[in-house]
């Protein structure tokens, strides 16, 4: 199979494979960071999302006649990110259906593997977001103390079932007033700011695996230094919604949050380095992966700021994924000598 | 049609609207109600039948006077005649059940431009006698009305649990909002679409071989 | 088998044809027009005055009959079947009981919602000075979230007795009537918002509150003619 990205993946060798391999094991510490934060309930919520992504992937493989694609990793990435991005308390069957949505509306539909317009774990957030609003909303607090004993009592809901109101046992397993609000909605709602320790260590509530700002950076960065991932997509899009936030916080430093928080808060983090790097969902040429990077970072802030969503990283990537093949037919590379041959070749 | 086919029985041409030329699933004509109305089966049966009601007169109509209607002013008359008879079903439905037509509202109207209408009036009542007219009409509202019941039982059944109001899967069901939204009307549309494609390129690989 | 057009592309046809043609259609359709709205009239009529009293009687149980009062600055005017609303009036349905005693005054009250304006019909209560009713009409809120308003039991439970008292001048209401966030409802003239529908629930009590606020200061100089059927 041949990748066509720029030139240093053919200097070291990568092939998809071993680019998605990596990418799963720059997952591996969040998702262990995240059992040990919220227990058995998102070590299921885990296992459910990736063993559905790789059985939707291989059940729409038998049903086209392929040969089984589960080899290049990529359907256990989307699991992984899938789960990372869903509440903890997300009851399981409602995690299958985020995960077939995924699949089968987010990348088989579209031809599989490299052909699919929007990142396929986003896909299926959305739908489930769509589909059950309460139920994505609902947030559980970290560390409760029976974590790795019980679950959740919402994760084990009947399928197609309502989960149970959890309230009672939130009030029962957090230690202090925990309000069961994001710390974006938390600012957005109440106007209460999170302290930014709580967000660099991942005690404040979140999603699975948006807690903990410090480590997703960290292996963020072991795979843009192995060169598995385009750097300048994580620091356009924070440094573009640090500008925005700075320059709104500058503006009215009573009412907008410091860029701090806008940075650290949310799936932004998350987005930058894992949603919006997704190679088949980016552009290629530089200037069009500057212009993605920074427009998905604006918008993330002005959704935030202005929507009725607390949290708008999702829907800016899905609005970035969608312009990336025109603003890479609009921003094309020029190649030296052959302004003309451009036009062919496209 | 086109010359030089053999003309078509009168099962044929009745069933030309259910499955070979089905308005929403191989035509993909009238989307609007298809998509807007289809949150119920019981909206889209009322939906299905208003239309098939307004296309089976309408056709009538049209043929009858085919050849009294010069080509110049024909698409006038027939936007007349369509539009007439959509007032009819209108003012019949208020009649009959005012739920019915609040649940329906402003598509009843909308009948009017609804493109598999006019189409068949133009295509083929135009063209031919008053009873071939009629039976061809009348297929093409069948496989409509078939069409949005397909869709609206199945948005109904995830979207609220239940079918034609009964539930299905007892008070504790969650719903499937998206489905009751305007972007679950494409899903289930296109999931349609897809299964029937399917069965079609199975079908012709059978045929071949 | 397609037939082949009795005329060719070149010939020009006679104006008076098309005119004779359109008219004659115009004509029939005309005709068939009328006679639907003719014989559909009456059913359609009753059909709405049903489908209007089902929901007023369901907000006030013990009512038998309802009058229709076109209430504006001018007082207020006994409107029958065949009368419509003046201009600038607002419509107020006065329900008795079988002892032809006054139960309480319907009125309409819309405001914009999340997604579309919001169409409320309230019950107030002139004796208690409350609003003791409250039917959800036609609105486009979501499914699920918006709509809970016409189904959630804890939102219903602020129209028991939501109070919509004149202050002294009799020009306004003592306290206005506001939407306050879920659980923090602690005044009789508050609404307690539902959880995550806030937007819609706001716009219920912005509604009932501009609808109040205009229709009570006119009706109360004329309350005494209310007291019984006429």
């Amino acid at each position: 199979m041949t990748e066509l990205r720029s030139a240093p993946h053919e200097r070291l060798g990568l092939s998809v494979e071993s680019i998605m391999l990596n990418v799963v094991l720059a997952l591996l510490p969040i998702a262990l960071f995240s059992i040990w934060l919220y227990g058995l309930s998102a070590l299921v919520l885990l296992l459910t999302s990736v063993i559905v992504c790789l059985a939707t992937e291989r059940l729409f493989n038998h049903l086209s006649g392929q040969s089984s694609t589960l080899g290049d990793w990529s359907a256990m990435i989307t699991g992984i990110l899938l789960a990372l991005v869903l509440p903890p308390s997300f009851p399981l069957w409602m995690t299958a259906v985020a995960a077939v949505a995924a699949m089968g509306l987010g990348k088989i539909l579209f031809g599989g593997l490299g052909m699919n317009v929007f990142n396929p774990a986003l896909v299926g957030r959305a739908f489930v977001q769509a589909a059950f609003p309460s139920a994505i909303a609902t947030w559980v607090p970290s560390y409760a103390p029976n974590r790795f004993h019980e679950f959740i009592p919402t994760t084990l809901t009947p399928p197609l079932m309502i989960p149970p109101d959890i309230t009672a046992w939130t009030k029962a397993v957090s230690a202090d007033a925990f309000t069961g609000a994001t710390p974006l909605a938390m600012w957005k709602f109440q106007h209460q700011l999170t302290a930014p320790e709580d967000l660099i260590l991942g005690i404040a509530t979140a999603s699975v695996g948006e807690t903990s700002a410090m480590l997703i950076l960290v292996c963020g960065l072991y795979l843009a230094l192995r060169g598995m991932l385009d750097w300048r997509i994580p620091v356009g899009m924070m440094g573009s919604a640090i500008a925005l936030a700075y320059a709104f916080h500058l503006y009215n430093p009573d009412f907008f949050p410091p860029p701090f928080f806008v940075l650290l808060s949310g799936g932004l983090m998350l987005g930058a380095l894992f949603m919006a790097t997704d190679m088949a969902t980016s552009p290629v040429t530089p200037l069009a992966v500057w212009v993605y990077a920074i427009l998905i970072g604006l918008v993330t802030v002005l959704i935030r700021y202005f929507g009725g969503l607390s949290e708008g990283v999702m829907y800016a990537i899905l609005f970035g994924n969608a312009l990336a093949p025109l603003l890479d037919r609009s921003l094309p590379t020029r190649v030296f000598g052959r302004r003309k041959a451009r036009k062919v070749a496209s | 049609m086109k010359p030089g086919e053999h003309p078509l029985t009168a099962f044929e041409n009745f069933m030309e609207g259910i499955w070979k030329q089905n308005p929403v699933f191989v035509m993909v004509l009238g989307m609007c109600p298809t998509l807007a109305v289809t949150v119920s089966a019981i909206n889209a049966l009322g939906m299905g039948v208003a239309t098939t009601f307004v296309l089976v007169f309408s056709c009538l109509l049209v043929s009858a006077i085919r050849n009294w209607v010069p080509k110049e002013v024909r698409i006038a008359t027939y936007i007349v005649i369509i539009a007439s008879f959509v007032t009819v079903v209108d003012y019949a439905i208020q009649a009959l059940s005012l739920d019915l037509y609040e649940a329906l509202g402003a598509f009843i109207q909308l009948i009017v431009v609804n493109c598999i209408i006019l189409g068949r009036a133009e295509a083929h009542a135009s063209k031919h006698p008053p009873l071939t007219a009629v039976v061809n009409a009348l297929g093409m509202g069948i496989g409509f009305t078939i069409g949005l019941f397909a869709l609206g039982s199945v948005r109904e059944i995830f979207g609220a649990g239940s079918l034609f109001g009964i539930a299905l899967f007892g008070p504790s069901f969650q719903p499937w909002i998206v489905m009751l939204l305007p972007p679950g009307g494409f899903f289930v549309l296109g999931a349609w679409l897809l299964l029937f494609a399917g069965w079609k390129q199975r079908k012709e690989a059978k045929d071949g071989a | 088998m397609s037939e082949p057009s009795p005329k060719s592309a070149v010939e020009i046809t006679a104006g008076w044809r098309l005119m004779a043609a359109l008219g004659g259609v115009a004509l029939l359709c005309g005709v068939l027009i009328v006679a639907a709205f003719q014989s559909t009239l009456e059913p359609i009529a009753k059909n709405r005055r049903i489908a209007l009293e089902r929901s007023i009687f369901s907000l006030i149980p013990d009512g038998v009959t309802l009058h229709i009062y076109a209430v504006s600055t001018q007082g207020l005017i006994l409107l029958r079947s065949d009368q419509s609303m003046p201009k600038g009036a607002q419509r107020v349905y006065a329900v008795y009981d079988a002892h032809r005693q006054l139960r309480g005054l319907v009125a309409e009250a819309g405001a914009v919602g999340y997604a579309d304006v919001v169409r409320v019909l309230y019950a107030y209560d002139p004796q208690r000075q409350a609003i003791v009713g409250f039917a959800v009409g036609a609105h486009r809120e979501t499914p699920g979230i918006g709509d809970k308003i016409r189904t959630d039991a804890a939102f219903q439970k602020n129209f028991v007795a939501l109070e919509a008292r004149l202050d002294v001048s009799g020009q306004s209401l003592a306290h206005p009537i506001r939407t306050v966030k879920h659980g923090s409802k602690r005044q009789p003239w508050e609404i307690d918002a539902i959880s995550g529908a806030t937007i819609t629930s706001r716009a219920v009590g912005r509604g009932i509150n501009d609808s109040v606020s205009v229709l009570l200061p006119r009706l109360r100089p004329h309350l005494d003619k209310l007291e019984s059927p006429p």
